[in-house]
């Protein structure tokens, strides 16, 4: 992996507690692309992208970003034109609502809901849930032409990508759907892009050489953003 | 759904080391060697476990997780001497993505609990250690193999999943180190009782072995020791020179072969799993 310097361009690293923020830190600093592990307002305000990763149970992240205050910040991410990267639980968090433990209200960026992987079965023996381990990822309706732009830029149709999760999103609109998973005979959305927004259910820094690809398109999309915000400012 | 392939290394002090049943401890070289090798041959996760921690009452692999997690990106657990929610903490901080509880969670169950609420059950992996008995049921062990704990293994296994554990390494002692093969048995018991993923450890010799416990024991990931270290130490020329010189390096210094396990490598290992059908992740490292 080469890293060409260190950028500067710098990422906020949404910390509400729960979370695999270490292994997101230094995904960034492998790619040379400067983070902060934070939850604090003005600096997720003031960073060139935000990332928000998380492993858990999305009510209580939900209650945990509104004792923090972040619910505002974070919505308004994506329409200030700031990169908003969501992680594992972090792309759940994205949707209307989840139906994990009863009903909760999510950030309402994109439509849709959260439900549970359901009973995924191969060969007539039942998959374990959570699904624990690498999968593909298919480009959404086509060909990897799907992903030329995004963080997936340069990945080629079927890449291994690491996965923990028993819940999956589903997006009213198929045209948010990036890329395409399947667990035994489920098939479900692995990742989002829309607009500012980019969140996948896999993990990248921790799906070894072409993860750490997805972190190099982040800091090329992350630095190009903030290039274009210094010209217009 | 793709099998995964998750080397074990077992750590004392700075040390790669590896016993028969946990006994008899080897050095094997500097752990972070082999986790590279480990990384670059297509691993799918990797294990870290301090083989002392629970004698001494801490865990003392933070240096190394964090020297790993600097370099190595694909999934870290780390195992042992963890008691408490805090030295969960202090290990994820220090770059792992997954603790192994055994000794800890045996002697308070409760801790389970606490830290999956704390960090989310697919933080939290249990680790059962288990002998047979003459019955034929199973009794876990703590204590790296040392102190037999009086519960029914498959039936702790079973509270450990209801507390919170969102994955299970199980553990033959009897087979572990022997090279003569996984217990099918054990490894099927606890795989079909817990809705959760169960790796299977203790007793890989063949490659044949691996895919034996995945067809025939139900495991959805194998841990390996023995079958890729002594590969390495045959293959790569700096094993056997670079080690600190403490514990018991006679069979470094030796230069001697080791013989129980075949000549396999982790991708031969993947190869063979695919000749028989059995999906992993296989890519080319560039």
């Amino acid at each position: 992996m080469s890293a060409s310097g260190r950028s500067s361009a710098h990422v906020a690293i949404v910390d509400y507690g729960l979370g695999n923020l270490f292994s997101v830190a230094q995904a960034c600093r492998a790619v040379g692309l400067g983070s902060t592990i934070t939850n604090d307002r003005p600096t997720i305000e003031h960073a060139d992208a935000v990332i928000l990763p998380g492993v858990g149970a999305f009510g209580d992240a939900m209650q945990t970003l509104r004792r923090l205050d972040l619910i505002g910040v974070l919505r308004d991410t994506p329409a200030r034109g700031i990169p908003l990267i969501g992680i594992c639980l972090g792309v759940q968090l994205l949707m209307t609502e989840s139906q994990e433990f009863g009903r909760h209200q999510g950030l309402g960026l994109i439509d849709g809901e959260v439900i549970r992987l359901d009973q995924p079965q191969e060969q007539g023996r039942r998959l374990k849930v959570p699904q624990v381990g690498w999968n593909r990822i298919h480009p959404s309706g086509g060909g990897t032409e799907r992903w030329s732009g995004t963080p997936l830029d340069g990945l080629h149709d079927g890449e291994f990508m690491y996965f923990v999760h028993s819940f999956v999103v589903v997006p009213e609109d198929q045209s948010v759907v990036s890329s395409t998973t399947t667990y035994g005979d489920v098939e479900f959305c692995s990742s989002v892009s829309s607009g500012r927004i980019f969140a996948c259910q896999f993990h990248p820094e921790r799906s070894g050489q072409r993860g750490l690809g997805v972190y190099t398109n982040l800091r090329q999309l992350v630095e190009a953003g903030a290039e274009e915000r210094r010209t217009s400012a | 759904m793709n099998i995964r392939i998750i080397p074990r290394l077992d750590i004392k002090g700075p040390n790669l080391v590896k016993g028969i049943h946990f006994e008899g401890l080897r050095v094997l070289g500097k752990p972070e060697n082999f986790a590279r090798h480990y990384f670059e041959q297509g691993a799918d996760e990797l294990i870290y476990m301090d083989a002392v921690a629970s004698l001494y009452g801490r865990n003392s692999l933070a240096a190394i997780v964090e020297r790993t997690s600097r370099e190595i990106f694909i999934p870290l657990s780390v195992g042992g001497g963890l008691r408490s929610v805090d030295d969960i903490r202090a290990v994820l901080r220090a770059g792992a993505d997954k603790v192994s509880l055994n000794t800890a969670a045996v002697a308070r169950p409760e801790l389970i609990r606490e830290a999956s609420r704390a960090f989310g059950s697919s933080t939290i992996v249990v680790s059962i250690e288990a002998i047979r008995r003459k019955d034929g049921t199973y009794e876990a062990y703590t204590d790296y193999g040392r102190q037999a704990s009086g519960r029914n293994a498959v039936e702790w296994a079973v509270q450990a999943v209801e507390l919170g554990a969102g994955e299970l390494v199980v553990t033959s002692i009897d087979c572990e180190g022997t090279a003569h093969g996984y217990d099918l048995a054990l490894t099927k018991l606890v795989a079909e009782l817990v809705p959760v993923p169960v790796i299977a450890s203790g007793g890989a010799g063949t490659a044949a072995h691996v895919c034996e416990v995945v067809r025939d024991g139900c495991a959805d990931a194998v841990s390996l020791a023995s079958l890729l270290h002594y590969n390495r130490i045959r293959h790569a020329g700096d094993a056997g020179d670079d080690f600190a010189s403490e514990g018991n390096i006679e069979f470094l210094k030796g230069g001697a072969t080791y013989s129980r396990t075949e000549d396999v490598s982790l991708r031969d290992i993947k190869r063979a799993l695919q000749a028989s059908g059995i999906d992993c992740r296989y890519e080319a490292v560039s």
